[in-house]
């Protein structure tokens, strides 16, 4: 069994730490993981995203080119990733920041006003993780438990005192696509 | 620590090397290995070991020398044009018989060329390089985990042939993230102080003399003959190669280092669609696996090499193959790295449908 996903948006946005969250909590669950990240002369500002493989047998390729699913934080990867997302694959998208609808109807679109739950729940800052929540309500590729749980690996020191905002913010992202 | 940590390759590649025992890096920056330096500038301290950011790569391999000299374990990484720029120093290393390990994060070239992974450096590395007759083993890792494992050949093998060890990796493996386990950590105060190692008389009846210099004719081509014997013994010992789905295998994919693990998924598409394809990938590219290769003629009715360079590997394929199985070839440059779908597409093209 193999989950993978492709995560893109501008750099700053929590684009690679989301995937290196859920690339962690997969490593604590005992699956094999990759994690690759765009590289080159990038800049604040620009378009970067990060590739994660979860999967129980040792993964060969870590690239991505069709990709189960995609979460886009932005118009310029939605247009790149969206073509890319295999046949009945899912793509997650930030709905406030992006006013375009996908037009293929073989894979599962999710429309997430991500950056308004964000405000809502007090910074915008948290968008990433409500796309995370909602990416792991559709998709499931570990149980939540697990990544809630590889938060305070990522926000230690000052941070620490966000790691129950930002659950709360996954959560919200969950409870979105799990709507009736 | 032996349990698995997530690390980004170059980190754990450099944390690999200090686990094997290096105490001495020299470096200059250059992407896409510059976490490597910078985890080695953090750790060295800490582990009783020197860090020194070198003027040029120039600098950099000649202090390699040097510490070389003193019998330590010692290091330095790069990327294509840094090494490029090593080349003297590594030939002088090899011609002066000290050993010492050459890290190679390959980029696109030629030139400048970008950041982008690649695999054009390959005859530079198993060939040439540097002037005169020399060698080095040339260890080409697929995964962060075997990077770390084989650094702790590398050194030991460096000492024991008195070699330059070379390993090669690319930007991809650099810069990916994956779970790894550091399984041996060499003790260096039990690691012997080499007799040969220029570190003081010490009422010895004689001075170590370390040096490639040899004026005298006869004098220089005994050396490269004692050269010339340890490397024959390095090619008759050392060449390590993986087999994977190769027991019943039809058709052969050789590839090293990142291509061979997408090409791994390429094998994995094609038995699902009945083709008998399998992977050799070797892990030395020199000492070549020959033999291994040759194993396979016989039962294989075609190899399609694949690399991120353009037929550089496929020389070695066609020395061990040519004449007595078909060979096909697919490559890419300049950084861009084909996926599993194109090298099937590339193999289907060459050898039909593998049937």
């Amino acid at each position: 069994m193999e989950h993978n996903v492709v995560i893109a948006g501008f750099g700053g946005q929590g684009i690679m730490l989301i995937g290196e969250l859920l690339a962690r909590a997969g490593m604590e669950q005992g699956k094999e993981v990759t994690w690759l990240p765009s590289y080159g002369p990038e800049q604040r500002g620009g378009t970067a995203h990060c590739a994660v493989v979860i999967a129980d047998e040792p993964i060969a390729s870590p690239l991505l080119p069709e990709p189960q699913a995609a979460i886009v934080f932005n118009r310029q990867s939605l247009d790149k990733f969206e073509p890319a997302v295999e046949k009945g694959g899912l793509l997650v998208v930030d709905a406030t920041l992006i006013d375009h609808k996908s037009e293929r109807s073989d894979i599962t679109c999710v429309y997430i006003p991500a950056t308004d739950i964000a405000l809502q729940l007090g910074n915008s800052k948290f968008t990433n993780m409500v796309l995370l929540g909602a990416y792991l309500g559709k998709a499931n590729p570990i149980p939540l438990e697990s990544v809630l749980a590889a938060l305070p690996v990522f926000l230690t020191g000052k941070k620490a005192t966000l790691v129950e905002v930002n659950r709360r913010a996954i959560q919200a992202g969950l409870d979105f696509v799990s709507k009736p | 620590m032996s349990e698995k940590v997530l690390m980004k390759g170059a980190e754990a590649l450099a944390e690999g090397a200090i686990r094997a025992g290096c105490r001495f890096y020299f470096g200059y920056p250059i992407t896409p290995q510059n976490e490597t330096p910078e985890y080695m500038s953090r750790r060295l301290p800490e582990v009783g070991g020197r860090f020194v950011q070198a003027e040029s790569e120039v600098a950099s391999i000649n202090m390699v020398y040097g510490a070389a000299c003193a019998g330590v374990r010692v290091m330095t990484s790069s990327s294509s044009p840094g090494i490029s720029l090593m080349q003297e120093g590594i030939s002088y290393i090899s011609g002066s018989g000290v050993p010492c390990v050459v890290m190679n994060a390959m980029r696109g070239g030629p030139g400048l060329g970008n950041v982008a992974p690649a695999q054009a450096d390959y005859l530079q590395a198993v060939k040439g390089g540097g002037n005169g007759d020399y060698k080095r083993i040339v260890l080409a890792p697929a995964s962060i985990q075997e990077g770390v494992d084989l650094f702790v050949d590398a050194f030991d093998l460096a000492d024991k042939y008195r070699m330059v060890v070379m390993v090669i990796v690319d930007g991809l493996i650099g810069q990916m993230m994956e779970p790894v386990e550091f399984k041996t950590t060499v003790d260096v105060n039990a690691l012997k102080k080499p007799d040969w190692a220029t570190t003081g008389r010490h009422g010895r009846d004689h001075a170590n003399i370390i040096s490639s210099l040899m004026m005298d004719t006869a004098t220089l081509e005994k050396w490269n003959l004692e050269l010339q014997a340890k490397y024959a013994q390095v090619a008759a010992t050392e060449s390590r190669i993986e087999e994977y789905e190769m027991a019943d295998a039809e058709y052969a994919i050789v590839a090293y280092g990142t291509m061979a693990r997408i090409a791994k998924t390429t094998v994995r598409t094609a038995r699902a669609r009945g083709i008998k394809l399998g992977l050799l990938r070797p892990i030395t590219v020199w000492p070549f696996p020959t033999k291994q290769l040759q194993k396979y003629v016989g039962q294989i009715k075609g190899a399609l090499t694949v690399e991120l360079a353009y037929r550089q590997l496929f020389e070695d394929v066609e020395l061990a193959l040519c004449g007595k199985v078909p060979l096909g070839w697919y490559g890419r440059g300049g950084g861009v790295v084909p996926g599993p779908q194109e090298i099937l597409a590339a193999f289907e093209e060459q050898f039909g449908k593998g049937r």
